[in-house]
């Protein structure tokens, strides 16, 4: 066989969310792969700036389906930072614990993924059906599965229960059992790791170079992890360890990812056991007052980064938000290329990718190849019309009659 | 000659074999299912996927080979179902019986694998055509040690027939152990051949939607899915005529609760083996074939010599 060149996307059984991947293909092998984003764009950062803080908490939080909370815990501390708001310790427990649950919940959604790519249903099952046991624990606490809705400016608004504390307790008791479980596959199972091994090479120097963020960072032994090296809410006084491993491969990713699973049980149990009696939310003002912050949080995927500007009335001038995703996007093409047809599922997949929300803008370039360049906004106009032209439809022919 | 038309068409041909064929599929749904610690499928769910789909649009890819896209699914069902006429079924002699019918059955079970291959190719979709060619990689890994593997016990039977070889072991019982590897790497074959984890690879959906079949659709597709269906019957009932061969000579209702006991635990082993392992990649797939499975299958025929030097 040739080189042939296969079209990946935007539509295809292996991606949850539309991406375009063109692979050039030698016989299985790929010679050569170009990735392309722009086909979810839905404008949240313009969104924000129309709307007034408190309609933009709802807005943030659905910038993501699983790391929500990520989201709207990221943009809140900025907005608490702009105007100076002593956030009540108790809410900044809650707010980590509900952020920790979410990572759990966020990895474990990632180990099913990750399993049904390389065909292994019965571990996507299984870790699905574990992962029900702390949605269960998120919907008692917050009320939802999804979108928790905790925050709000300047705490939380649900507090917990020392009868939901045991329950918590509970429910992390099973998910740590099942989770060595999980690790005593991941290095035990020889399919498993004969999948996953050598699979999406990223060294270290790349992984710095292309600057990558989160497990896949971590997994190329990059010690980064927001939560330590830049503390945020209570994590400066929380024991825990920064999980890294060097492997540099798909399998290092998924170690990482189920070792921090540990970690974040290890959080869970000690914010409870410590939680600081208090209120759980103080008076915030509804106009912010003039000022600009950036937040970074540590989302399940990476690091996240909200900046946010005020111009003292309740709407922000410009709200900037860089999903963790786009941080590891530019790695991909280096991961993929060298390697199998087969294998990029896994390699996409292991990046975590969430490419709504990531897609910040749309690049138009010409239909033919040669001309790289942007379009610029005549000639779409112009392509447009003679798209439809072409198909024997004539816009000049049309006559509306408005009354 | 009316026996005969009996015999293809209702029992235990055409008709026999898809309601089996489709009982069996539930099976293996339901077991792989509660492995999985799922609730699992209706026992009918397969007939309802099977009418369903006979009556969906079937569409035909308008770059695709028409006649050969038409045809080639009703071409693999009527070879697989062909072989069950050659395979003892409830005692050891099939309906029809020749010299050397192995050769012929393991002949007409590669037909259904071939068509898959052309089916993908005349397609002429992109993740068609990749998938076909996955097939026939797939089908050189595994049929050479597949074939090995029945021959060894045919070696010792002394025939080349399956209804001399099952009457052979139905006398002598205890010479089965000596087939242990063989039996091994048979399953393991089947897996390759039948198209399931950990040997997926040619319609592995996340890689390349469905591989050959990814422009079927309609009553083509179901056509196709029955073949899969059939083949695994036929394939279950080959090895345990062969490796299982216990018969109640004589009685015939006894004779085929035995050997829906024996395609049952066969099935169930399947249904195992599908839920324990990940896809392997197409390389590691024909490595994992000539490295540990050929050998296997090679040392089969070896004990075999051996032991009929001995006797």
């Amino acid at each position: 066989m040739g080189r042939i060149e296969i079209p990946l996307g935007p539509q295809h059984p292996a991606l949850k969310e539309p991406a375009n991947f063109r692979l050039y293909l030698e016989g299985e092998r790929i010679a050569a792969s170009n990735v392309a984003l722009g086909y979810n764009h839905r404008g949240v950062e313009k969104a924000c700036e129309q709307r007034t803080y408190i309609e933009d908490m709802y807005l943030i939080e659905r910038v993501c389906g699983i790391c929500s909370h990520s989201h709207s815990s990221c943009f809140i501390s900025a907005v608490e930072e702009i105007a100076k708001l002593e956030v009540p310790k108790r809410a900044k427990y809650i707010r980590m614990i509900i952020g920790e649950l979410e990572r759990i919940h966020s990895h474990l959604l990632w180990l099913g993924v990750a399993a049904h790519e390389i065909g292994f249903d019965t571990l996507f099952m299984y870790s699905w059906r574990d992962r029900e046991v702390v949605m269960d624990i998120l919907a008692m606490l917050s009320g939802n599965r999804v979108n928790y809705a905790i925050n709000k400016v300047g705490g939380v608004r649900r507090d917990i229960s020392e009868e939901q504390k045991e329950q918590v307790l509970k429910a992390v008791d099973i998910l740590e059992e099942r989770t060595r479980y999980y690790i005593d596959i991941v290095y035990s199972e020889t399919t498993l790791i004969g999948r996953l091994k050598d699979v999406g090479k990223l060294s270290y120097e790349d992984a710095v170079r292309f600057g990558a963020a989160g497990p896949v960072a971590r997994a190329s032994g990059v010690d980064r992890d927001t939560r330590r090296d830049d503390p945020y809410l209570a994590y400066d006084e929380i024991p825990f360890n920064v999980i890294t491993d060097d492997h540099c491969d798909v399998l290092g990713r998924t170690i990482v990812r189920a070792k921090e699973l540990m970690e974040s049980y290890k959080i869970i149990r000690f914010a409870l056991k410590n939680l600081p009696e208090g209120d759980i939310t103080t008076r915030s003002p509804r106009r912010i007052p003039a000022g600009e912050a950036l937040s970074r949080y540590e989302a399940p995927r990476g690091e996240d980064v909200h900046y946010v500007r005020a111009n003292g009335t309740d709407k922000p001038e410009r709200v900037k938000l860089r999903a963790p995703t786009l941080a590891n996007w530019a790695s991909i093409t280096n991961m993929l290329d060298g390697g199998y047809l087969a294998d990029v599922p896994i390699v996409v997949a292991a990046i975590d990718p969430c490419i709504s929300c990531t897609d910040r803008a749309i690049l138009i370039r010409y239909p033919d190849s040669r001309n790289e360049n942007l379009m610029d906004w005549n000639s779409l106009r112009k392509y447009s019309i003679d798209f439809y032209k072409n198909k024997g439809f004539n816009a000049k022919n049309i006559r509306m009659n408005i009354k | 000659m009316l026996l005969s038309l009996f015999y293809i068409f209702i029992f235990p041909g055409f008709l026999f074999l898809s309601i089996y064929g489709l009982l069996l599929e539930f099976l293996d749904r339901k077991l792989y299912a509660r492995f999985q610690n799922r609730i699992g499928p209706p026992w009918f769910q397969p007939f309802a996927d099977f009418i369903k789909l006979i009556g969906k649009e079937a569409i035909v890819p308008a770059s695709a080979e028409k006649i050969m896209f038409r045809i080639l699914p009703a071409f693999a069902l009527a070879s697989v179902s062909a072989v069950i006429l050659y395979v003892p079924l409830w005692s050891t002699g099939a309906l029809f019986s020749f010299r050397s019918d192995l050769i012929v059955v393991l002949y007409l079970l590669t037909i259904p694998t071939i068509t898959f291959f052309i089916a993908g190719w005349v397609s002429t979709s992109l993740y068609s055509t990749l998938g076909s060619v996955r097939t026939l990689t797939q089908l050189f890994a595994y049929e050479v040690p597949l074939f090995m593997a029945l021959l060894g016990p045919a070696l010792l039977a002394g025939s080349w027939s399956i209804s001399e070889i099952a009457s052979f072991y139905h006398e002598h019982p205890l010479l089965i152990l000596f087939n242990i590897p063989g039996f091994i790497v048979a399953i393991i074959a089947m897996q390759g051949k039948l198209e399931r984890v950990p040997f997926d690879i040619p319609e592995a959906e996340t890689e390349i939607v469905a591989g050959s079949f990814t422009e079927y659709s309609g009553r083509y597709l179901a056509l196709f899915r029955m073949t899969v269906d059939i083949e695994m019957i036929v394939l279950v009932s080959l090895v345990a005529a062969i490796f299982f061969p216990f018969y109640a000579q004589g009685n015939v209702a006894l004779g085929i609760v035995l050997y829906l006991l024996k395609t049952v635990i066969l099935v169930f082993i399947l249904a195992l083996i599908r839920s324990l392992m990940a896809r392997l990649r197409i390389e590691q797939m024909v490595k994992f074939c000539w490295k540990y499975l050929a050998p296997a299958a090679i040392l089969q025929i070896i004990v075999d010599l051996l032991v009929k030097g001995v006797l």
